[in-house]
């Protein structure tokens, strides 16, 4: 398994680091409740198919990455930095007045 | 039919016409007394227990596939009770004496094995914690003996003491551990289920779980519906996607791990050894074969194969270890898939649907565990309650934070356990 790093290019499985899927992109409100934050921390689809990860190009460029991978097949569908995805989600919320 | 030596004797001096199939092939019935999902090794241990101890014999057990083709056919076979924590320690410690009376409950030879199990350590640190670890089991009134370099050299002295960069200062043996034939203990609790009324139905597939009013009215198969009031979840590394049938999401993420066997060799390891870089342990099946294996992959999968760089790790630490394998051949490996909790412990626990049960998170280390899960998950289901020594094993543990038995300390991350 080869994962594309926007920044390096294909690299080796073993660069890399791996966190699980990536719901810390939607981390709950400080004040969203014991519920909201136990499911954030404990509770996962985890359906084979396709799945949105974490992945630290830890021995790389150190870039936290989005990798879209199938979890039955192994086939990773692409990568895009995590930083980006970050920012796109911060700006929509900051124009809905949300608390990010 | 009943096993026995004199049996045997008949059946090989009128040539071997007698014998019978293990267990009956029947269509599923409209209605049972409780159903369990997943005909593996805990699936059908849970139903030999419904029905030897608790006297329920309307059961069912679905399995998609076949009996024993799931990680039950397809794990590393080793058995022990070496457990550490409060609520893990005691269950393993039951599931142990369990597993010691196991061929006489069954009536069948599961190939049980107590040739020991030694646990290497590599420093002073380490040293402390196996000693700790050692008086912790035997006063729960199981076995350890701390033992020292020269005290390992004696027991296998084919090891690479010398080495500098993991040096082997002792190890913490514990003499009731062991191996069983791991497609046998499928079979004998197949058979021995099957001998007291429990169906078991392969090539039947749960499409859907039936649940009216916050309670189970019964499951859809691709063999027609079957109505029942207690549904027991047992489907391992599948666990996430029978639980999302009846609209629940588990602290489970499934994850690959990686086994290996070489060709068949005389015999040359008489115990099981772990040795704590990367997970690594190694013990010969009575075929010949060295089965081995060490870490998960790291990474969520459903493939039931592993990548290289694995394969090449496990590998780099049975030759630190034994520089005498460099000559033997890996004839297979395999990957199975784990339902690895969030503290590394399982859940024996009922749902919050009333007559839905649940039974998952095993990590790594589900075979050993076989007999005690199907004890206690069948002591659940019949009587409502927690098994003594399964008490811990909460659903909710993770939601309120009481009671996490985090073996490994690693926090709640599944593929760090």
């Amino acid at each position: 398994m080869r994962l594309p790093c926007p920044l390096c290019g294909e690299r080796d499985l073993r660069e890399f680091y791996y966190q699980g899927a990536a719901v810390s992109l939607t981390r709950p409100d400080p004040d969203a409740g014991a519920d909201a934050w136990a499911d954030y921390v404990h509770l996962r689809e985890n359906l084979p198919g396709d799945l949105e990860e974490m992945w630290h190009h830890a021995q790389g460029c150190g870039a936290w990455l989005v990798v879209t991978r199938n979890t039955a097949t192994h086939v990773v569908k692409g990568a895009k930095l995590a930083m980006d995805t970050k920012r796109a989600d911060t700006k929509r919320a900051d124009t809905k007045g949300a608390r990010t | 039919m009943r096993f026995s030596g004199l049996r045997v004797l008949k059946e090989g001096l009128t040539g071997n016409k007698g014998w019978t199939p293990h267990w009956r092939d029947p269509e599923p019935r409209s209605e049972y007394d409780v159903i369990i999902i997943g005909g593996g090794g805990h699936g059908l241990a849970t139903a030999h227990y419904l029905a030897s101890v608790h006297g329920i014999t309307s059961v069912a057990v679905l399995e998609k596939g076949y009996i024993g083709g799931g990680n039950v056919g397809r794990n590393t076979t080793i058995v022990r009770a070496n457990y550490g924590l409060p609520g893990n320690s005691e269950f393993y410690s039951h599931s142990l004496k369990l597993w010691e009376g196991l061929e006489e409950d069954l009536n069948y030879n599961v190939m049980h094995s107590q040739r020991g199990i030694i646990n290497l350590f590599n420093s002073d640190g380490a040293r402390d914690a196996a000693a700790r670890r050692g008086n912790q089991m035997m006063s729960q009134g199981d076995d350890a003996v701390l033992m020292d370099n020269a005290a390992v050299r004696k027991l296998i002295p084919y090891l690479d003491f010398e080495q500098t960069r993991f040096p082997i200062y002792g190890g913490l043996y514990h003499p009731r551990g062991g191996t069983a034939r791991h497609d046998a203990v499928a079979w004998g609790f197949a058979r021995a289920a099957d001998q007291r009324g429990v169906d078991l139905i392969q090539q039947c597939e749960v499409t859907g779980i039936d649940i009216v009013d916050g309670k189970v009215r019964g499951v859809q198969t691709t063999r027609g519906p079957i109505r029942a009031k207690k549904i027991g979840m047992a489907a391992a590394g599948r666990s996430s996607q029978v639980a999302a049938m009846a609209g629940m999401r588990l602290p489970i993420e499934s994850h690959v791990l990686q086994a290996f066997v070489t060709e068949g060799l005389k015999p040359c390891i008489d115990t099981v050894i772990t040795y704590p870089m990367g997970h690594f342990y190694i013990s010969q099946s009575d075929k010949g074969g060295l089965v081995f294996g060490g870490a998960l992959d790291f990474y969520s999968s459903y493939a039931a194969r592993g990548n290289l760089p694995m394969a090449e790790h496990v590998i780099e630490n049975a030759l630190t270890l034994m520089p005498m394998l460099t000559k033997a051949k890996v004839l297979r490996s395999w990957g199975g898939i784990m339902d690895m909790s969030f503290d590394g412990s399982p859940i024996i626990d009922k749902t919050h649907i009333d007559g839905l049960y649940l039974n998952c998170g095993w990590c790594y280390g589900g075979f050993k565990a076989t007999p005690g899960s199907g004890n206690v998950f069948a002591h659940l289901i019949a009587t409502d309650t927690p098994h003594e020594v399964a008490k811990g094993h909460r659903l909710d543990r993770f939601r309120t934070g009481r009671g996490i038995m985090d073996e490994e300390a690693a926090g709640s991350q599944h593929n760090l356990h």
